[in-house]
């Protein structure tokens, strides 16, 4: 079955499959490079005066730069919290994974309007009126990248099986957390990245969540593109194709780190 | 030593402990609580869900939620079912690239998605003037403004997704069982009639789960679209609690519990399908077989997370 040719009705259907997936990627990309795009199949003429107009607006490359520091925030806080309470339950204290596995795909079934809705409740007034604050936002993305970093996190420490690694360095005298810093953090980091650059994406793209806990107060680079659309179809097009392909060189590093990956472990 | 110890495994959970609690269990303890309480009192009270399920519009609301995301959700199905299939039956090396595509066109969701179906389809988009002036009229009555253009963004979002979901139990299905059942004289569509569909059953369903979930919580792609001008589920809450014009909270929560009781019991539905369909490849996996290195592969957790849907964007 591997090496059979597949047959024409297949390729004819998977050509079907990726012009339909493709097409709005490629028409986004062309109108950003467009002057002129009315009754003709491909655009009039090219021009590079949107991208050049995006990266001349300060709000473009403030809110670029807000997305990027309340991403990374997020990510950093997760993994601290994350690392040593995804070790602990899945080393000392194994009783406690399915509760856990339970809260953290929690978040996964319920959408983020309903999350923001809970968020606004809670945070929305005395004693701990957070509302419109990037406090309140780092929350609610600790929140969204739960079930992606718990995954990442506990499949890394299963892989380099983590309990063994533990008695041997414990066995050898050191403590736990001297084992933990110097044993175990190295050998899952490469699982860890992974999680945390997929994390990031997904944060990287999040709208709904931002939009209706601090929409009119923090512009991330989502807000701003939506704000945008209204406006000028061309810049909002060129933003938009820069922002896919931002995220497209995040899931290539992805792809060669889980490739890189999985070959140092069968190997 | 032994006493220390204790503390520093319980100094670990700490910090996840509170992050959960604050930003996790108190929202939705405060979201339920909302949804029983007086508008802007104390007092418990139904009169927000009496109120709901006596308006013909927020009755409409969910109506169409449930309309566009079990159509958004077959249609998802039927194309990634046939996909999948054909996805498996390509060497490795394009299929792995096939897959990549799919799953790199899955980040386009939410405001850019909307927004490049504006560009295309819109009311001043390149196909609408185009085939205007063509001439093509069949195309003259859509209007990507409303329930059509709606489906068909949806759809975009629930095939790459599907696709991703369904093609591993296709490998599921051995090319023995095939031979074995045209040796005993069954035809092609026998074979799927009474082997293949049956096996693939339960990661339809669960499947059909997560879809349904995915476009019922679905906001930043029809709020970009519409904008409140579509009487969706997810916008009505989104107005509600955190609109221009007037905040009503508590009747925001009610519409907010219901939404999520039925993603809730969409995932469920995909976790009990999941455990199902593992019964079944587990019991072919313990037949010794070559191939079983590949479905250990396949079934690792690892591909879970890939798999996750990013929700998240739209």
């Amino acid at each position: 079955m591997e090496t059979r040719q597949a047959g024409w009705t297949h390729r004819v259907l998977m050509l079907l499959l990726m012009v339909y997936l493709l097409l709005p990627l490629l028409a986004t990309f062309l109108y950003a490079f467009a002057t002129e795009w009315q009754t003709t199949v491909l655009p009039q003429g090219w021009t590079l005066e949107w991208v050049g107009s995006m990266f001349e607006d300060i709000r473009f490359v403030e809110a670029l730069w807000t997305s990027l520091y309340l991403c990374l925030i997020s990510v950093a806080l997760s993994l601290v919290v994350m690392l040593p309470a995804v070790f602990v339950i899945t080393v000392y204290l194994p009783r406690w994974e399915t509760l856990m596995k339970g809260l953290v795909v929690l978040p996964y079934a319920v959408p983020g309007v309903v999350a923001a809705v809970g968020l606004i409740r809670t945070y929305s007034s005395q004693p701990f009126d957070l509302a419109g604050t990037a406090y309140l936002l780092i929350g609610a993305y600790f929140v969204v990248i739960l079930p992606y970093m718990y995954q990442g996190i506990r499949n890394s420490l299963l892989t380099v099986s983590a309990v063994e690694l533990l008695n041997a360095a414990e066995l050898l005298g050191a403590r736990r957390v001297r084992a933990f810093v110097t044993i175990i953090l190295p050998n899952i980091w490469p699982g860890v990245m992974v999680s945390t650059l997929l994390s990031f994406s997904v944060l990287f793209g999040e709208f709904v969540l931002t939009n209706m806990l601090v929409g009119g107060h923090i512009q991330t680079i989502q807000v701003y593109l939506y704000r945008r659309v209204g406006e000028s179809g061309h810049l909002a097009s060129a933003i938009a194709i820069t922002y896919f392909l931002f995220i497209l060189a995040i899931s290539m590093v992805l792809m060669k780190l889980g490739k890189k990956m999985s070959g140092e472990v069968r190997g | 030593m032994k006493l220390r110890g204790r503390w520093m495994l319980l100094l670990g959970l700490v910090p996840f402990a509170v992050m959960v609690l604050a930003f996790q269990f108190v929202p939705v303890l405060a979201m339920v609580t909302s949804s029983f309480s007086k508008a802007g009192g104390s007092g418990l009270t139904l009169q927000h869900y009496d109120k709901i399920f006596h308006s013909p519009f927020y009755l409409q609301a969910i109506k169409n939620s449930l309309l566009i995301s079990a159509w958004s959700s077959l249609a998802g199905i039927a194309a990634g079912l046939v996909c999948a299939y054909s996805i498996s039956r390509f060497a490795p090396k394009i299929r792995d690239r096939l897959l990549l595509l799919s799953n790199m066109t899955s980040n386009f969701a939410g405001v850019p998605l909307a927004f490049a179906y504006i560009i295309l389809l819109g009311s001043n988009g390149v196909f609408t003037l185009l085939f205007k002036q063509w001439g093509w009229s069949v195309f003259g009555g859509f209007n990507l403004y409303s329930w059509s253009g709606l489906v068909l963004v949806y759809v975009y979002f629930q095939v790459p997704l599907a696709l991703l979901l369904l093609y591993p139990s296709f490998y599921g299905i051995r090319d023995q069982w095939r031979e074995a059942a045209s040796l005993l004289g069954a035809t092609r569509w026998q074979f799927w009639r009474t082997v293949g569909l049956p096996l693939l059953t339960p990661s339809i369903f669960g499947t059909l789960g997560i879809l349904f979930a995915n476009a019922m919580g679905a906001y930043a792609t029809a709020y970009a679209l519409v904008g409140g001008n579509y009487n969706l589920l997810a916008i009505r809450i989104g107005s509600l609690v955190a609109g221009d014009i007037v905040n009503q909270p508590e009747l925001g929560s009610a519409l907010a519990v219901l939404l999520a009781l039925s993603t809730l019991l969409a995932v469920c539905l995909n976790h009990f399908m999941a455990k199902r369909s593992l019964r079944f490849t587990a019991n072919a996996a313990s037949a010794p077989k070559p191939d079983g290195k590949r479905r250990r592969q396949r079934y690792s957790p690892d591909g879970q997370a890939a798999a996750l849907p990013k929700e998240a964007l739209r």
